[in-house]
């Protein structure tokens, strides 16, 4: 689950990680009261309008501007509020902008990258920081990999002070900027471990004049697994950041992903799912989604997934890859008929089955009078699809 | 032969709720030795249609009376952490986690607890289907009439698509030694470098088929690995070469991110370790067929 910069700052600054002052806006109203309490706050003219979007590479598209007094910071408001926030991570298409984060400008000495995740390789977290900060961190890591420094965090003692000092050595802090690192760490450290995070990236991280070190960008994500430990992030959920289609699937716990092509899929097992989109597009197809309906899928989740595939107006075939384990095919068969019954059907729909009760499942769709191709394997039924929806592209 | 399970495996079933029950029924059908099932509260119970497993609070009881040696998890995410150590303290030597959805924080403790403490013991999984030796014993939930005794060890993070390559295999008269699902989660116990390590030393697997995803460098390590200890023939497909980057694909472990985990990545490294690479998941049998033949 992702969230907002601003409410990841909030987050921080419950755990004492020193972050900017700062005051979030949902609407322009707001946002214009709330520059000149960040100025009386911060005692200091200089403010920074940030659009806040879960996309990165704000500030290059121009979500971010620096307003050196309230007339700037006015006019940057005006200008960022509801504009089509167009980014690497966004799309063509682009990210309305309907929340603003108003914040302190600092004297900023120097920015660093700072990020906390797993390490799969060794199975613990990971703290990884860098003096090339607020730039694009994955482009310094593919070509300075000694640019990016490391610690890892021993799942006993948790993260300790004495990496601190070391971080801070090898980043080439001196004086008091080596001492708040450690105050910066040690929170960001527990807050990663208490709230089940599964990324913490601040970039970036900086000094100011002043000596001291603060987040001036907050990303959070946390482990989706862990969510039931969290009841309260579900208020953080932010409805204008969810595709549609994939909040519909998650209440039915269907794991869906929408995609640009024209064809979908309903398959189960999230490994055989992806590969059904690499055969699709092999065969010179172009997969609509991803979705798993499960192992223990029933047959009103089956229609549920049915109707999701169909909802999508882009889509001008469907086919259906089962190889029944658990998941019984006679299941899947009544699950469908059940779907097309519901909603009908209006474009061609190619089914292959394998697995349990295959005979049974086959016979069921054979029987219902449906217009259904069905696949000998699933090669026959990647081509039949692609063929369906209009041919290779 | 084969490897982690066979006839000597005593199954001891953590979780008899409703899945567990299920699948300890589909075991036993099997063939599978399940010498008891544990549920804290359930002890001195038994499951209806499984009269011949007895249930226990603790592992430890079903370790000490019923000489269980192997253990099954299909206890909830929230508890499976727990369940897992229970069964390493028990004494058991392998742990099968099936559970899928653990979070993250708790299999890195798992993990090092396991690394520091119960070194002898394997942990399976989790957010996997299993561990089966055809003919012998399932552990897991794959349905067991697809798989057919003979000599290829399959290794897989994916599920379905185990399924698929055992199909495809038992067609062309490929039976297998055994099939190990690892699972799609980041943190696990098995990863594919134990699993070839294994079936490398195995007498009764003559050849090796690997199914890798998208997400993390396990593939590329595993490619390394074959070429410098692996002298049978290997195949391999790797699902998700169309996954866009930044999606997390069903398996929390199955995401690109950070420009890293690309099938393509993991296939280049595949086949600059002379590993035959499936071109599609129709053509994982034939790949491996034309390797033996």
């Amino acid at each position: 689950m992702k969230i907002h910069e601003y409410q990841g700052k909030q987050l921080l600054r419950k755990y004492g990680v020193p972050v900017p002052i700062g005051i979030p806006a949902m609407t322009i109203e707001d946002a214009l009261a709330a520059i000149s309490k960040v100025q009386q706050e911060s005692g200091g003219e200089v403010v920074v309008i940030k659009a806040q979007i879960h996309a990165g590479g704000r500030g290059k598209g121009g979500g971010v501007k620096v307003a050196k007094n309230a007339k700037e910071a006015e006019a940057a408001v005006k200008a960022i509020y509801g504009m089509k926030l167009v980014t690497h991570q966004t799309g063509p298409e682009g990210k309305k902008v309907q929340r603003l984060l108003v914040e302190q400008g600092l004297a900023i000495e120097h920015e660093y990258y700072l990020g906390m995740l797993l390490d799969r390789g060794t199975g613990r977290v990971t703290v990884m920081a860098s003096q090339e900060g607020g730039m694009d961190i994955e482009e310094v890591a593919a070509k300075h990999p000694e640019k990016i420094l490391r610690e890892s965090i021993d799942p006993a003692t948790g993260w300790q002070d004495y990496q601190s000092r070391s971080l801070a050595k090898r980043l080439g802090l001196t004086g008091k900027a080596a001492t708040e690192l450690g105050k910066f760490m040690r929170p960001l450290a527990k807050c990663y471990e208490d709230m089940d995070c599964s990324l913490l990236e601040i970039n970036p991280l900086v000094t100011t004049k002043d000596g001291r070190v603060l987040a001036l960008d907050a990303k959070v994500n946390f482990d989706d697994n862990a969510l039931f430990r969290h009841p309260e992030l579900e208020e953080w959920r932010d409805p204008n950041e969810e595709d549609a289609a994939e909040a519909e699937a998650k209440k039915w716990d269907l794991s869906y992903i929408t995609l640009d092509g024209n064809i979908g899929c309903m398959v189960n097992g999230a490994g055989l799912a992806m590969s059904t989109m690499d055969i699709i597009k092999f065969y010179g197809g172009a997969p609509a989604n991803f979705l798993d309906v499960g192992g223990g899928a029933t047959a009103e989740k089956v229609t549920a997934a049915f109707k999701l595939i169909t909802s999508d107006p882009g889509v001008k075939a469907i086919f259906v890859n089962i190889f029944g384990g658990i998941m019984k095919c006679d299941t899947i068969a009544a699950g469908v008929i059940a779907a097309v019954k519901e909603v009908g059907l209006k474009v061609p729909l190619v089914v292959r089955l394998e697995g349990t009760n295959v005979e049974l499942g086959k016979k069921m769709l054979d029987d219902s009078g449906l217009n259904i191709v069905s696949a000998a394997d699933m090669a026959d039924g990647a081509q039949k699809v692609v063929k369906a929806a209009g041919g290779s592209k | 032969m084969s490897v982690l399970v066979g006839n000597n495996t005593k199954l001891v079933v953590q979780g008899m709720g409703s899945a567990g029950a299920f699948h300890a029924k589909q075991m036993v059908e099997y063939g599978t030795r399940v010498v008891a099932g544990v549920t804290p509260g359930k002890g001195g119970s038994r499951v209806p249609g499984l009269e011949t497993v007895p249930l226990f609070d603790t592992v430890e009881e079903a370790v000490r009376l019923r000489g269980a040696n192997t253990s099954v998890i299909y206890v909830p995410p929230p508890f499976a952490a727990d369940a897992i150590l229970e069964a390493a303290a028990a004494g058991v030597d392998l742990v099968i986690a099936i559970t899928e959805g653990i979070p993250a924080r708790d299999m890195v403790k798992v993990k090092y607890v396991l690394d520091r403490d119960y070194k002898h013991v394997v942990l399976v999984g989790p957010n996997c289907p299993g561990v089966i030796t055809p003919g012998q014993c399932k552990v897991g939930i794959m349905p067991g009439y697809i798989h057919k005794p003979g000599g290829v060890g399959v290794v897989s993070r994916s599920g379905t698509l185990t399924y698929e390559v055992v199909h495809q295999l038992t067609a062309l008269g490929l039976g297998q030694s055994t099939a190990i699902g690892i699972g799609g989660d980041p943190v696990k116990g098995t990863d594919f470098i134990d699993a070839l390590a294994w079936f490398a030393e195995d007498p009764g697997t003559s050849a090796i088929f690997m199914i890798g995803e998208i997400g993390g460098d396990s593939e590329e390590r595993a490619a390394t690995f074959i070429k410098d200890n692996v002298n049978k023939p290997v195949a391999a497909f790797i699902g998700g070469l169309t996954a866009p980057p930044g999606k997390r694909m069903g398996h929390a472990g199955a995401i690109i991110s950070g420009g890293k985990g690309a099938a393509s990545d993991k296939i280049a490294a595949l086949k600059a370790a002379n590993i035959a690479v499936a071109p599609t998941p129709a053509e994982m049998g034939t790949t491996l067929a034309k390797l033996i033949n």
